[in-house]
């Protein structure tokens, strides 16, 4: 099993933060608490902090530093205890954790913003490098396709945990679908400002997903669930995406 | 020049033809790159040297640079130094005109195509012809090369067959790949051996040794700069490496970056003009050292990473939406994510800004770059530098021009709702008691796809009342 460099299974945190990123709040509040569900089912303490709203991500993204300055550093301050920050979302984890030293360089909250990157995990590489959980099947045969993010893949590296934690559901087969490190086409405001790209891109990807043959797509994502399901549904394909979270919890709750 | 970037993108979407063609190339070019790398752990090395070699050659830029000056003058190369695309231009034509030459044969050269050689050369009467294959096609059409490494990749055989039958006398129709090679070699044989002037780009400048290298597979690269009495090699200062050392890591990553090749088939080593009692080579050897906004890029110390580009072309291959819409709808000399980043600083993020927009910040473009440029780092920061303050200090031109209010108004009110906690779980929870409500139409959003609604409570409602009927203080804090 892999663990990380500072924090083995055996050194188990007995708290976390739990940030539930704006997508989740507003579209998926399921998801978060399922992996609220699954934190504490290890016999974790989760915090959620009521005054959390967003990374900052869409402003950074965009250009607009000052704006995602302005927010990312509300978030750092009440994310203040050192204790680690689980993320649902890889894209938001990837944020926190590899973007805030940068947007913070030569700020006065540099060194907060290190400190708290440095406490960052995405949920599926905390279950797996940290927790080392372990999973019991109940649900009956499935087949799924995976969808694994960009920034899971490329900024996280955690494509892997996705798999393993799948990989223990004894009744559960996956199947990867073409071209699967290919990007979605969400991309947050890409979206919004290419739609005629954006949309190329999610159609192959949602028929490459159909062409599986599996009945269901789970990602870690939401920004990802949120751009496929809304194809798939506009096109009848009649697959829909779930959080893994909520599908782990869905399969192995008593 | 530009500035329809989205527009031009949703043309491209329209061609199916064009579709596919890039489709099909592009999984083509990945599948071969992913087998020439087939051992992880030694291309990760192998990354991180070439990374170092180039970063290292850039940190001593301007040393090499006179390094490399006097080394060529002493082998006997004559060094020009241009600051513009004109000034390159109006070298190359004076050089051609002081021997009366006619017709300029030329190998592939994308700084060629950025200081629009052919056709400055043509409005005086110099007839440049190009003669690597893919080039020549792209020649032929009357269009720019839609990529850095494969010109014509945009074309299928059966275009290229009509574009042949068409525009050359005497060919029939035959979609015939090695039928039509060879009728594109024989107008081409025959050219070289009339050509007066030879004219190539160079992969790596010799700084020690006052080498230029030049990487092919055509075999007319060589042709172009030994046949014609003179060779002329046209380059940017950011090719300059110190010794030959540094060639082989940089080399092997180039080939097998761009094609999966191990090698190229061939690599020549040019260092000086023909010597008394050698066969053959040029009389004269020139190389044209072009600065064109690179030395700018040089000062700020994110933004020169872009020089260490190799230009292997394997950003484009793997960029989700240039395997969509191709090269030419960037409408730039260089497409995809390495455009991206150098046409907004080379002609200024005024002209060129909108072009950063075409990324959904994937990450595949960095992922594969055998220098480790961090491209989406780089489009990013372009975008924050269009869209600046007036006050910013950016030193890219045309920085803070694509400032929309609207949309900087849009940010600040982002801020001001995602800045503060209690009007975030106001609107929020308006949001989702008003969920049936929620437009159905978001723009281009929902051209493709149906809108997302709201739930029906929020995480923070959600939280706050499992908080309540525990009536802990552990969930929330
Ligand atoms: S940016 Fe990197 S991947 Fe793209 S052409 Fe240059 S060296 Fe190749």
């Amino acid at each position: 099993m892999t663990t990380t460099a500072n924090m083995s299974a055996k050194q188990q945190p007995s708290q976390v933060y739990f940030f539930g990123t704006c997508l989740i709040d507003l579209f998926y509040p399921e998801a978060g608490l399922s992996a609220i569900e699954l934190l504490e089912r290890e016999g974790i303490q989760v915090h959620y902090p009521q005054a959390q709203t967003c990374c900052g991500q869409p402003a950074f993204n965009s250009g607009y530093n000052d704006e995602a300055i302005a927010v990312a550093a509300k978030q750092i301050e009440l994310l203040s205890d050192p204790i680690p920050v689980i993320v649902p979302s890889a894209s938001c984890a990837a944020m926190m954790k590899h973007h805030y030293p940068t947007l913070f360089e030569n700020h006065p909250m540099s060194s907060k913003a290190n400190e708290l990157a440095s406490r960052v995990y995405e949920l599926t590489e905390f279950l797996v490098r940290v927790l080392d959980i372990s999973l019991t099947d109940k649900g009956t045969p499935v087949k799924i396709a995976m969808h694994t993010s960009c920034s899971a893949r490329r900024e996280m590296a955690v494509t892997e945990d996705g798999f393993s934690l799948i990989r223990q559901l004894k009744n559960v087969s996956i199947v990867e679908p073409e071209r699967a490190s290919e990007c979605c086409g969400f991309g947050g405001t890409f979206a919004i400002k290419q739609p005629e790209i954006s949309a190329a891109m999610a159609e192959d990807k949602c028929q490459a997903i159909h062409n599986t043959g599996a009945s269901k797509m789970i990602s870690g994502d939401c920004g990802c669930l949120m751009n496929l399901n809304g194809v798939m549904e506009k096109t009848n394909r009649g697959i829909k995406g779930e959080h893994l979270a909520s599908f782990i919890i869905d399969r192995t709750r008593t | 020049m530009n500035n329809h970037f989205r527009e031009q993108a949703i043309d491209a979407l329209a061609d199916p033809q064009l579709r596919d063609n890039f489709r099909g190339a592009m999984d083509f070019l990945r599948a071969k790159r992913q087998s020439a790398f087939t051992d992880t752990e030694a291309l990760k090395q192998l990354r991180a040297l070439g990374h170092k070699i180039k970063a290292n050659t850039l940190a001593r830029l301007p040393d090499l640079l006179e390094q490399l000056e006097q080394n060529c003058l002493q082998n006997g190369i004559q060094v020009h130094w241009a600051e513009t695309p004109e000034q390159a231009c109006e070298v190359i034509h004076n050089i051609i005109s002081a021997q009366n030459g006619q017709l300029a044969v030329k190998g592939k050269s994308m700084v060629s195509e950025e200081v629009g050689l052919n056709h400055y050369l043509e409005k005086r009467g110099i007839e440049s012809l190009e003669s690597d294959m893919g080039e020549y096609i792209v020649q032929l059409a009357n269009e720019t090369p839609s990529h850095i490494i494969m010109p014509a990749i945009h074309k299928s055989k059966e275009q290229i067959a009509h574009l042949f039958e068409d525009k050359i006398e005497g060919v029939d129709y035959t979609d015939n790949v090695d039928e039509l090679i060879g009728t594109g070699r024989q107008i081409l044989r025959e050219k070289f051996s009339q050509a007066d002037v030879g004219i190539s780009g160079v992969n790596f400048a010799v700084a020690e040794t006052g080498t230029l290298c030049l990487v092919e597979n055509e075999g007319n690269g060589r042709m172009c700069t030994t046949v014609p009495s003179t060779h002329i090699a046209i380059t940017g200062i950011e090719k300059v490496v110190a010794t030959l050392d540094d060639i082989p890591p940089l080399l092997s990553l180039l080939t097998r970056s761009a094609t999966g090749q191990n090698i190229s088939t061939y690599f020549n080593m040019i260092s000086s003009p023909r010597k008394t009692g050698e066969k053959d080579g040029p009389q004269s050897v020139h190389l044209v050292l072009l600065d064109n906004g690179r030395s700018r890029m040089y000062q700020d110390e994110n933004l020169q990473q872009t020089l260490r580009c190799i230009r292997c072309g394997a950003c484009m291959n793997h960029c989700p939406v240039y395997s969509r819409i191709g090269g030419h709808a960037y409408g730039t000399v260089y497409p995809g994510p390495i455009g991206q980043v150098v046409m907004p600083q080379i002609d200024g993020l005024d002209k060129q800004g909108e072009m950063t927009e075409g990324c959904s910040l994937n990450g595949a473009c960095g992922e594969v770059c055998p220098v480790e440029i961090p491209l989406p780092n780089l489009i990013r920061k372009l975008r924050e530098q269009k869209s600046a303050k007036p006050d910013g200090h950016a030193l890219t031109p045309g920085a803070g021009s694509q400032r929309k209010p609207k949309e900087a108004f849009a940010w600040s009110l982002w801020q001001t709702l995602y800045g503060q906690p209690w009007l975030y779980r106001f609107v929020t929870k308006m949001a989702t008691r008003l969920r049936h409500a929620s437009p159905r139409a978001i723009g281009g959003w929902t051209r493709y796809r149906t809108a997302p609604k709201p739930a029906p409570k929020s995480l923070h409602e959600l939280m706050s009342q499992r908080a309540e009927a525990n009536q802990t203080d552990g969930a929330s804090k």
